[in-house]
């Protein structure tokens, strides 16, 4: 089954700074004139198909569209030209306890930040106490979270994210979450996603996690798909850029 | 764009929205609350507070003739308070959530539902408020309050909602909104019969009441409050405000919300 679905995607960022309502009013046609000029080439007319148990890792050096590639993926981004296809559900480990508020308590904000990620209450109460023991913040979880460490705070979000039962998973390095305890952890539970099959994406720089984790690579050079395929022979060519 | 194939897909889909409102809204409702213990009484403070200092300068002071005029300053300020702060309160909420508007996709317009509710609780809150001033000078609630209410509340939170979606997403294309929000608001509230009763303004200028957006509900909640009637024209022009400011702010969150996580 196909997951994930580009056809022809070209992504433009248009730099729209008009520096507030004030400057935009004063210079009305300058900037006119700028919004249909001013556009920043993400991607440049890529497709590619991601099937039912690849886990897919995205290389490319810093700049050259990864990160719009996920979040196109993600849903947050449109594209400018051509179409995304999306076949289950997702879920973002992108930026780990996004929404998390200071002022509540662990557990208030495993309820809110499962939400976002789009899962039920029902659902999430359901697997509190697995997420709970992930955690293992089971002292301070009634604690509200500003008094959490950013490493406690990063395994938090990281057990909710996990336990969301996504089809497909989208990582952007973070898999360097908390201490190394909780590294290994946090890989083990990627390991088992990709047991049981579910689709990965994976952004990072570490090419040694990418080769030990990936099945396939997809580079991005240049706002261009460069080579998608096979992980060593993906790697080689990125090396030689 | 997303393609789902499930069966009863739709039903989970509004089970989820459920879930998500009652969420985001009791988290607003909840930090406020959790911050200070005194959180009702500071949302009291601020309407209450102004109430008095509009009572010094015009009774005290100036000795304007107005009949009830402590109830009257009351029964506008609560429900202004509700309309400022969840527009204020609009401008910068999809910027600090810009985490967030970056990574995951949800419905953002939930943020803005959620904030104009928990400040709608908020004036529900202080409806007992009013009901104790009234109270105080030998005056009773209808039980009329107890349909009327909910069917006022149904435009207010159209209104109100749809503004502060419209200046949450308009201010992310011009950070500066917030500035220029806070002095329209102002003025408008200047523009309000609020410290003022409607039967104050010259004939010549009465008609104009009209072309202010935000008169017609205050009226229409001042008339609740005051005589405990609904009138039917000043609530009618509401509705229509209020059904115009949702078709716009709609308009232009469905154009732009695609661009949100570019500009946060």
């Amino acid at each position: 089954m196909i997951r994930v679905k580009f056809e022809n995607i070209t992504k433009y960022y248009t730099l729209f700074n008009p520096g507030g309502i004030k400057n935009f009013l004063l210079h009305f046609t300058k900037h006119v004139k700028n919004i249909k000029k001013d556009k920043f080439l993400a991607l440049d007319n890529i497709s590619f198909e991601i099937k039912d148990k690849d886990v897919i890792g995205i290389i490319g050096k810093n700049g050259a569209g990864k990160s719009t590639t996920l979040g196109l993926i993600a849903g947050v981004l449109k594209p400018n030209k051509g179409k995304v296809v999306i076949n289950g559900r997702i879920a973002p480990l992108l930026e780990l306890g996004a929404g998390f508020h200071p002022d509540l308590s662990g557990r208030e904000n495993i309820i809110l930040n499962g939400i976002l990620l789009g899962m039920s209450k029902k659902e999430i109460l359901s697997k509190i106490d697995s997420i709970i023991e992930f955690s293992e913040l089971d002292e301070f979880i009634d604690q509200p979270i500003r008094i959490y460490s950013s490493g406690m705070m990063s395994r938090l979000g990281f057990s909710v994210a996990v336990h969301v039962d996504p089809e497909i998973l989208l990582i952007d390095e973070v898999l360097s979450v908390g201490d190394f305890k909780f590294q290994e952890k946090s890989k083990n539970k990627i390991y088992e996603f990709k047991e049981k099959g579910k689709t990965i994406i994976f952004v990072s720089h570490d090419i040694g996690m990418i080769k030990e984790l990936c099945t396939k690579v997809i580079l991005i050079d240049n706002h261009k798909l460069l080579y998608q395929g096979d992980v060593d022979k993906g790697v080689e060519i990125y090396e030689k850029l | 764009m997303i393609l789902i194939e499930s069966k009863g897909y739709m039903l989970n889909q509004i089970h989820y929205y459920k879930d998500l409102l009652l969420v985001l809204t009791g988290k607003d409702i909840k930090v406020r609350y959790k911050s200070s213990y005194l959180g009702y009484l500071w949302s009291l403070a601020n309407p209450l507070f102004l109430a008095l200092i509009f009572y010094f300068v015009f009774k005290v002071v100036t000795k304007v003739k107005m009949e009830n005029y402590t109830l009257f300053l009351i029964s506008g300020l609560f429900i202004w308070q509700w309309i400022n702060n969840a527009i204020m309160m609009g401008t910068n909420l999809y910027i600090s959530n810009a985490s967030l508007i970056k990574k995951v996709n949800f419905p953002r317009n939930f943020l803005v539902i959620a904030s104009t509710l928990s400040e709608g609780f908020n004036f529900l809150v202080s409806i007992p408020v009013i009901i104790f001033f009234m109270l105080y000078y030998g005056e009773y609630p209808a039980l009329n309050w107890l349909f009327l209410i909910p069917i006022i509340l149904v435009p207010t939170f159209l209104f109100v909602y749809s503004l502060s979606l419209f200046v949450a997403t308009v201010n992310l294309f011009f950070r500066d909104m917030e500035r220029i929000i806070g002095l329209l608001l102002t003025f408008v509230f200047y523009l309000t019969p609020i410290i003022y009763p409607l039967k104050m303004i010259p004939d010549k200028y009465q008609q104009l009441i009209f072309i202010n957006p935000f008169a017609p509900l205050v009226i229409t909640w001042q008339n609740l409050f005051l005589h405990s009637t609904l009138e039917i024209k000043y609530f009618m022009i509401s509705i229509l405000y209020a059904i115009i400011a949702f078709s716009v702010a709609t308009y232009t969150y469905t154009k732009l919300k695609y661009k949100f996580a570019e500009l946060v």
